[in-house]
């Protein structure tokens, strides 16, 4: 993971480059939430573009939680405000978020496991079947449902799943996270937010779920990735918001510093200013004309 | 380690895709044995028979079949079925009006039944064992109180109430119409569970609750329908339970709670919420009444019938046990 990564060769990449100006998708202004005399967030900003994934990285304690639940609607902010395509929003629960389009993967993986893939896939959005055999009898288009949701799994590059009809119990810890990605991406989401995906998986399942993290980046959709895994967090991450002690430390890049800076960081042996040595400064906020120091190219498959 | 494919292990992943197989081939299974023990077994009187007496016990085993597949439990069964019955009784014989209101006026008791349960469980958010243990003592005594410990005899209800009991012959084989209901319920709740939405929101509720509602279920409403859909088949089942019978009486279905989570557990329903199927359920209530009457047949006394059907839960559940382990 190098640090060196300059700009020259970040654009050819992905012509698609997210522009980091104009509306941001999803933004947080000065969320702040108390829980007693605990101080979860104080005054946390957040932008969110289209395109780009945003890594949260932070020491236990630090506040990402608490930034996601407010995010995704699990928890109400007691000050701040929170804006979709910029246009302010109130969530009063996950489902309110949804609505909203920001669809987020818990760390326990809101799955049934007794329901079958494609079952999944369309929890709670069921499709009825056309005709009066749907509309009187409310029968379920369940071939439909799991034709489209082969393809669904089949376009975000999920291979290894054969069989859709497969109850999900059945499946190993990585296919069961990317059902859960594929869901969270379907249905005209607007944003996905994953909770530390890859924190039970093995190194090659990990590498599974990075891949469809960039597949759904390079796709357009904005990803906010929770994680303790720097590595994981350089590879992928187009920006990095670091926490700390309930504030944002900073948002750096890939590039602007080095996974040690960002530790420090993370758990103050240094601040953003003294960290920011290593020539073009780090994003502070959120830098709409930032490039990305991130060389891709390590790509799984 | 054990290979995966090994006979057990395969096995165990078949029985986990289609968990109607096991009571299936336990049905199977022990009507040859009682054949084998007493050729009558297999005669198409006493097979009618059988089946007749099987209608009520299945019905009830319909809702609770639901209940128990959203991770809950239903003790109230046979009080609410005994309440329903003496309404439709009471009001059509007693207070004169027209059967088939008594009747509705009968289900509507069930339902409304169900709906106590149902918000007591999802809205004050009482464990159902502890509800239904309940209510169950409540609708007994209000059974009681309502009828005055009097029964009412066919003889004094208008024709559509003893209706189900009414003879259907298909074959060689006497059914009732009683038995033709139940069937048409145990159709319409399947293909309500497997082929709408309500249902797979049921089998998810009942998997993982949070999950359910992380996907935008409303775990409360799916709860509630259940409860209610069950009162509305309880209110049926006492509707067969008059033809059955043919005298509406606060003595009957003296086992109908511990018999139908029987016929649910054996039927291959998991107690824990979210696997199983009303079709299995069927095969469970079938398995236990060819038990009374093949041990019966076979000139056993009727006391290891009651230790057969205990052997057959624990071991029903310790299957489930053992299927629930599938992991790839």
């Amino acid at each position: 993971m190098s640090t060196d990564v300059n700009a020259a060769s970040v654009n050819e990449e992905r012509s698609a480059t997210p522009a980091m100006s104009g509306t941001p998708t999803l933004e947080a202004r000065h969320l702040v939430k108390t829980f007693g005399h605990v101080v979860g967030l104080a005054d946390v900003s957040l932008k969110l573009y289209p395109g780009e994934v945003l890594a949260i990285i932070g020491d236990n304690g630090a506040g990402k939680s608490t930034l996601i639940k407010c995010l995704s609607g699990a928890l109400a902010p007691d000050q701040g405000e929170i804006l979709v395509d910029g246009v302010k929003v109130v969530f009063k629960s996950p489902v309110d978020a949804r609505l909203a389009g920001i669809e987020t993967v818990f760390q326990n993986l809101a799955v049934s496991p007794a329901l079958d893939i494609a079952s999944n896939l369309y929890l709670g959005r069921e499709r009825r079947s056309k005709g009066p055999a749907g509309r009187i009898f409310r029968m379920l288009d369940t071939r439909g449902m799991r034709e489209s949701a082969r393809e669904q799994l089949s376009d975000l590059g999920i291979g290894t799943i054969q069989d859709i009809t497969q109850k999900v119990e059945t499946l190993s810890g990585g296919q069961r996270q990317a059902v859960a990605v594929a869901r969270a991406a379907a249905f005209g989401s607007k944003v996905v937010i994953l909770d530390e995906p890859t924190a039970a998986l093995g190194v090659r399942e990990s590498g599974q779920v990075l891949g469809l993290v960039k597949r759904l980046r390079d796709r357009g959709m904005p990803v906010i990735l929770i994680s303790h895994n720097m590595p994981q967090v350089f590879e992928v991450a187009d920006r990095i918001h670091i926490q700390r002690l309930g504030r944002c430390a900073g948002v750096i890049t890939p590039g602007s510093h080095t996974m040690e800076e960002a530790v420090a960081i993370m758990t103050g042996a240094t601040t953003l200013d003294q960290a920011a040595g290593t020539g073009r400064g780090a994003a502070q906020g959120d830098g709409p004309d930032d490039k990305h120091g991130r060389n891709g190219q390590n790509d799984p498959e | 380690m054990r290979e995966r494919e090994t006979p057990g292990a395969r096995l165990q992943q078949t029985l986990h895709r289609h968990p109607a197989i096991g009571p299936a081939s336990v049905l199977v299974a022990s009507v040859i044995a009682f054949s084998i023990a007493n050729p009558r077994f297999l005669n198409s009187t006493n097979l009618s028979l059988l089946v007749q007496q099987v209608a009520v016990l299945a019905t009830l085993a319909i809702g609770q079949t639901m209940i128990i597949l959203t991770a809950g439990i239903d003790l109230s069964v046979g009080a609410a079925a005994i309440l329903a019955q003496m309404v439709i009784a009471q009001t059509a014989a007693n207070n004169h009006i027209p059967g088939v209101l008594a009747i509705l006026l009968g289900v509507a008791v069930g339902a409304l039944t169900g709906l106590l349960n149902g918000f007591l469980v999802t809205r004050i958010k009482l464990p159902p064992f502890i509800v239904t243990l309940g209510t169950l003592s409540i609708y007994t005594s209000i059974g009681l109180k309502y009828s005055n410990g009097q029964s009412v005899y066919a003889s004094a209800m208008p024709k559509i109430l003893i209706w189900t009991g009414n003879y259907v012959n298909i074959g060689p084989y006497q059914l009732t119409t009683g038995v033709i209901l139940m069937l048409v319920l145990f159709a319409v709740t399947s293909y309500a569970l497997t082929r709408t939405a309500w249902g797979r929101h049921v089998y998810s509720t009942g998997d993982d609750a949070e999950a359910a509602r992380l996907s935008g279920i409303k775990t409360g409403r799916v709860l509630l329908s259940v409860y209610l859909v069950a009162g509305v088949i309880f209110g049926l089942a006492a509707w067969i339970l008059i033809g059955r019978v043919g005298v509406a009486s606060t003595n009957n279905l003296t086992n109908a709670n511990l018999d139908s989570i029987t016929a649910v557990v054996i039927g291959g329903t998991s107690l824990f919420g979210g696997r199983g199927a009303v079709l299995g359920t069927l095969f469970g209530a079938l398995i236990v009444q060819v038990f009374q009457s093949g041990i019966s047949l076979a000139g056993v006394q009727s006391l290891y019938q009651v230790l057969a059907e205990g052997i057959l839960v624990i071991v029903a559940v310790a299957l489930d046990q053992w299927i629930r382990k599938v992991r790839r």
